[in-house]
């Protein structure tokens, strides 16, 4: 058995490699964590009242006009939203579909190659994420509809109040946004990595409590107005 | 050279062997003193004229210069066969392979990059003399062949203090991580005793960087399709085929380890880079597939097999610690800089905790007897005294059969004068290893040490070219016997290695190929099926015995047989009687092995079998070698021929030549050709350490 | 000590292969794993049934030949090589599993023993540095700041033995790739091919059939020579550079 080199499939190129698609979740990752701070920090508008919120939800329509039309933002940044959730769900099915086939004989020992908690949560937590996100998008962009009890007349933030004066959407929001801390956690480290952003234990440890940040302030700031609905604390009047 | 494959005249007298210096033994005086006179015939003397006339500085151009050229685009209709990716097998592959060749490169393990030259752990010695400490290509030279005691060719190892500086070169080029000093420059250190600082190092895997350094090499030829690379491949057999022109090598028999295919390999000529053959004794630092198999199937072609008792022993190995051990493991010697070597006074005190032995009831053996060096005495000394001590029942540690078999090596001095700190910065990362191994902590309790056998300095016998006395067979690297005399210097085998394969074989080899390609032969030659069908017959021959005794149970026994008679002390008596047991060991080895499994599959007890029953066969002619070479040289103390003091005596008037043996035949004796060594350039002295 | 084997066995590549039995007794603890199996192969041959093969050479843990997956760890409990494990590090009336590297990039040969030669066509693709012998320019010529030489042989310490793979969820070789990389990538001397280097490496261990890094980091964890994550990170990097710079 003479050790020969394989014939190459196909040109030899970065863009071919897994290594590109790790990269290319890293990138499309990163517009994820951007997008969710500043999501998170618009929800906040929430504890200053109805007003300021709507206010903030309709400016959001506004930026770049007249350049764009009314809308015409919100609208290519969803697009670029879409492009890259594709990017990121295809390339992790595609390492998931490649690491399957790389191992097709499994271990007997059942702690063999096993997956640490954090990574382990990222493909079923993803999963998870992304049925949540078509009920977020279906309860708040699309449908806008109301499961709870208060008038919402056209407003956003009514409409963010009375659906989270129920308690179980909130415990659905507090599991999602669980997830998301998870997934974040791993992901934000997982993409310094992929960026070559943690060449030394020190740049390592940076990543890692970066990760930690990220995780902890979105997932928290995420659930500080449902909560604050739920118990009350914030009754939009 | 003079000798060819075909078997010389025996000469009709058989050799008297000089027995008339030192004390007359017992032995002399009985009639059976005689049965050394059958161990072995004289044969014709050999002369080595292949190195140029002129100063010694000059030779190795000149014969570059005289050796043939070959056509660039005729290089790659000839082909050469390297069995060995080592330092040597590696690096003549790739260069050979860089320079258009067809190249097959063989090795029994399953990648190139895991040849034994990886174990390697001090250095690689070069005449770079960056630290303008005096060294120099001469000094080099000079150290080395002092070294060797004596025992060495002075124009091979001139050669190879020559192209030492190349080889620095050549390796920080391949992408080496030599250790570097702040200012980024290459940093050297002293060792192995010699006086100027010209090792150039990597931690302490120095072997493993430049083998990995070779193996890339390597591996960028294979990808260029100049070389062909068949891993998990063994070589049984030589092909020396007479194709009109007189017998030369022209190929190998090998078997595919993985399917058991039994394969011809054929060429226009064969590279040997096998390694050494230490693991005749089962228990050395060498891995546990090196062997002699390459090496001894040629010397049974016709290749002759010189120095074959030269071997080293190394004094800071860990001990065995039961009949389970499979390995030995070495320590480097620095760590005799700071440690005192010593057993109990009593051998009652053997089995005690070493902490609650009084000072005053230690012998500080080393120090007691050689005041001057203490310590520091030269690997062979250490080595011997510390079998005497155990000999003597003074050895420490659990017993192995009947003896203990270790000395304490103590750090508690040097963590006293020092801190343990300070000695942990020196010495940590073997200390860890020690603890690992052991499971005992060297901060603590006294490290144990003992010797073990780390080299072979004899192998095939080359010419100044490398080439064995079968035509078209080269030998490179720990398989030849060429460089280290009685005895090789530290952080010079690595030197060797890589002198050999990247600038010494791929100049030789291309003034033998260069009257290639030879006439073309294929399997149906007599020679090549006669090889195929020997081969195949013996690992039947091996499958079919269905003894009693595994074939690890038969290579234990010889192991035990050449260490305690042919290994640092022997003796007339001694030898002869490892002779009677080896043979019968043998005979009960092909009566009695069990090798069960198939051919046609991987095998690793029909792997073992065929190097052990080579092994078997080597034992002897060491014996014989040890025997007839009635004298204490290098690593070596032969009991007959010592001073008044005990000390080892060299005899260079009766003894300064390189004993070339030829193959007897299978039932008749090893025939001795001697080369005698003329020293022109270096004076010959005696050593003295007391 | 008394011990309780489950070993894989396996006659050949394309055999069924199943966990077998074998209990051993009388193991000392300063007896190394391998030469525990050694034992255990003397019995096994007394009594007429088959050795159990397995991989290893130098025994003193810098060949990389020797790896077993000891029940569910790479080299078992400790860091370092099979060879270099000891007994003690086991307890008495333990049961131990004993497994080949899995990973469809290493196929088993028989018994415990795979076929790495993988690896070496991932070093084919580019882990050298294209240096003929006799082209050398002179050792000093060029000096290499210490750090980066130290960073390098730290990446060079790699023994190939293929733990990486083997305890990676994904039996990916991106540590072992990654430390190649930044071995010749730290030097000045490797940094003519470095970006070419990186992406035929990469492309030959996609093709392997060795999956994707997803950045768990167990490779680095059962690592016997302790080669750090950062080589990912760099191969990564380097990766996007040759990415940037036409590749």
């Amino acid at each position: 058995m003479a050790t020969n080199t394989l014939p190459k499939a196909g040109p030899v190129t970065a863009r071919r490699t897994t290594v590109f698609m790790k990269l290319l979740m890293a990138l499309s990752g990163a517009l994820f964590v951007f997008y969710v701070l500043v999501h998170m920090y618009g929800n906040l508008k929430i504890f200053g009242g109805i007003e300021p919120f709507d206010e903030y939800a309709l400016h959001l329509r506004t930026l770049l006009t007249p350049i764009l039309p009314f809308g015409g933002f919100l609208w290519l940044f969803r697009a670029l939203l879409v492009i890259a959730l594709v990017a990121h769900a295809w390339s992790a099915f595609y390492l998931w579909s490649r690491a399957k086939g790389a191992r097709t004989t499994r271990y007997v020992a059942k702690e063999a190659a096993r997956v640490t908690l954090r990574s382990k949560t990222m493909r079923w937590g993803g999963v998870a994420l992304l049925a949540f996100l078509v009920w977020h998008l279906l309860q708040f962009s699309i449908l806008k509809f109301n499961v709870g009890s208060g008038a919402v007349n056209g407003s956003e933030g009514r409409l963010v109040i009375s659906s989270f004066q129920v308690w179980w959407v909130v415990l659905i929001y507090f599991i999602a946004m669980v997830a998301l801390g998870m997934h974040l956690w791993h992901g934000v480290w997982s993409a310094s990595q992929t960026l070559g952003w943690a060449v030394s234990p020190r740049a390592r440890a940076r990543a890692q409590a970066t990760a930690t940040v990220v995780a902890l302030v979105v997932s928290v700031g995420f659930m500080l107005p449902p909560l604050a609905i739920l118990f009350g604390i914030v009754k939009g009047n | 050279m003079t000798q060819t494959v075909s078997k010389p005249s025996v000469q009709s007298s058989t050799t008297t062997v000089a027995h008339d210096r030192t004390e007359v033994t017992d032995r002399e005086a009985e009639p059976n003193a005689g049965v050394v006179h059958g161990l072995y015939t004289d044969g014709a003397a050999i002369v080595d004229s292949k190195a140029p006339a002129g100063p010694i500085s000059e030779k190795w151009t000149q014969r570059k210069f005289d050796a043939a050229l070959v056509n660039p685009t005729n290089r790659r209709k000839l082909s050469v066969i390297i069995v060995g990716t080592g330092l040597a097998g590696g690096a003549a592959a790739a260069t050979l392979g860089e320079a258009g060749y067809h190249v097959k490169s063989f090795c029994y393990q399953d990648s190139p990059r895991r040849a034994h030259s990886i174990a390697a752990q001090g250095g690689i010695n070069a005449a770079k003399n960056y630290k303008e400490d005096g060294d120099s290509v001469y000094r080099l030279f000079y150290d080395t062949v002092k070294g060797g005691d004596y025992r060495s060719r002075e124009t091979n190892v001139y050669r190879l203090a020559e192209v030492s500086t190349n080889i620095i070169d050549q390796c920080v080029a391949q992408g080496v991580p030599f250790a570097r000093e702040y200012g980024g420059l290459l940093d050297n250190r002293s060792f192995g005793g010699v006086q100027v600082s010209r090792t150039f190092y990597a931690r302490g895997q120095t072997g493993q960087q430049l083998l990995i350094g070779a193996y890339q090499a390597l591996e960028r030829q294979i990808a260029a399709k100049t070389v062909e690379m068949h891993p998990r491949h063994e070589m049984l057999e030589i092909i020396v085929a007479d194709d009109g022109s007189g017998p030369r090598a022209r190929g190998i028999i090998a078997r595919d380890l993985v399917t058991g295919e039994i394969e011809t390999h054929l060429a226009d000529a064969v590279v040997l880079a096998s390694g050494g053959y230490g693991n005749v004794f089962y228990l050395s630092t060498n891995a546990m597939g090196c062997n002699v198999t390459a090496s001894w199937r040629a010397h049974r072609k016709g290749a002759h097999f010189a120095n074959p008792c030269y071997t080293q022993i190394h004094p800071t190995c860990i001990p065995v610690s039961g009949d389970h051990q499979s390995k030995l493991t070495l320590m480097s010697e620095s760590l005799r800089n700071d440690g005192r070597i010593w057993v109990p006074k009593s051998a009652d005190d053997c089995d005690k905790d070493p902490r609650e032995i009084a000072e005053g009831d230690r012998d500080y053996y080393l120090e007691r007897l050689y005041p001057s060096f203490g310590n520091l005495v030269p690997r062979d000394i250490a080595s011997r005294q510390a079998k005497n001590m155990c000999d003597e029942g003074r050895g420490v540690g659990p017993k192995v059969g009947d003896f203990r078999r270790g000395v304490y090596l103590d750090f508690a001095e040097a963590i006293d004068r020092l801190g343990q700190a300070a000695v942990a910065e020196k010495y940590g990362n073997l200390f860890d290893m020690y603890q690992r191994i052991t499971g005992e902590n060297p901060y603590e309790v006294p490290m144990r040490i003992y010797p073990a056998v780390h080299y072979t300095m004899g192998g095939l016998w080359v010419d100044y070219d490398l080439q064995s006395s079968i035509p078209g067979l080269f030998v490179a690297g720990e398989a030849n016997f060429s460089d280290h005399g009685a005895n090789r210097l530290g952080a010079s085998a690595l030197m060797q290695g890589l002198a050999d394969g990247y600038f010494v074989l791929p100049n030789t080899i291309r003034d033998y190929l260069a009257k290639g390609p030879f006439p073309a032969i294929d399997e149906q030659n007599d020679a090549v099926a006669a090889a195929r069908a020997s081969v195949e017959s013996r690992v039947q021959k091996f499958l079919s015995i269905n003894g009693d005794r595994s074939v690890d149970s038969f290579h234990k026994e010889l192991g035990q047989i050449v260490w305690e008679y042919c290994g640092m002390e022997r003796s007339e008596e001694g030898l002869l009687k490892a002779i009677d047991l080896i043979r019968s060991l043998r005979e009960e080895f092909w009566r009695n092995v069990r090798v069960l499994g198939a051919a046609d599959t991987l095998n690793q007890s029909l792997e073992k079998a065929g190097r052990v029953a080579d092994f078997l066969e080597l034992g002897e002619l060491m014996c014989i070698d040890a025997l007839h070479r009635r004298e204490s040289c290098g690593g070596h103390f032969r009991t007959e021929s010592q001073t008044d003091e005990g000390e080892a005596l060299r005899h260079d008037d009766e003894y300064a030549y390189v004993a070339a043996w030829e193959w007897g035949g299978e039932n008749g004796t090893p025939v001795l050709h001697k080369e005698d060594l003329t020293y022109e350039f270096i004076q010959l002295k005696q050593r003295s350490y007391k | 000590m008394n011990l309780t084997l489950k070993i894989w066995r396996q006659t050949g590549p394309s055999a069924k292969g199943a966990m077998h039995t074998y209990p051993v007794t009388d193991i000392s603890e300063d007896m190394s794993f391998l030469e525990m199996l050694d034992v255990l192969n003397e019995q096994l041959n007394a009594r007429g049934d088959e050795p159990i093969a397995f991989d290893s050479d130098c025994r003193e843990g810098i060949c990389g030949a020797c790896g077993l997956m000891i029940s569910g760890r790479a080299h078992g409990p400790e860091v370092t090589t099979t060879c270099q494990l000891h007994m003690r590090s086991f307890s008495d009336g333990e049961e131990i599993t004993i497994e080949p590297w899995r990973a469809d990039a290493f196929p088993v040969i028989k018994d415990l023993v795979v076929d790495r030669s993988s690896f070496d066509r991932i070093i084919q693709a580019g882990g050298f540095i294209s240096a003929n012998t006799g082209a050398a320019p002179e050792a000093h010529s060029v000096p290499v700041p210490k750090p980066a030489a130290d960073r390098s042989f730290m990446a060079a310490a790699c023994i190939g033995c293929g733990a990486c793979v083997a305890a990676c969820p994904n039996a990916s070789a991106m540590l072992f790739m990654g430390a190649k990389i930044t071995h010749l990538g730290e030097l000045p001397q490797g940094q003519p091919e470095r970006d070419a280097r990186v992406v035929s490496m990469v492309s030959t261990h996609d093709h392997e059939g060795f999956g994707g890094c997803t950045n768990v980091g167990a490779c680095s964890d059962a690592c016997p020579k302790e080669i750090p994550l950062d080589v990912i990170n760099q191969l990564n990097k380097d990766l996007r550079h040759a990415l940037t710079h036409g590749h």
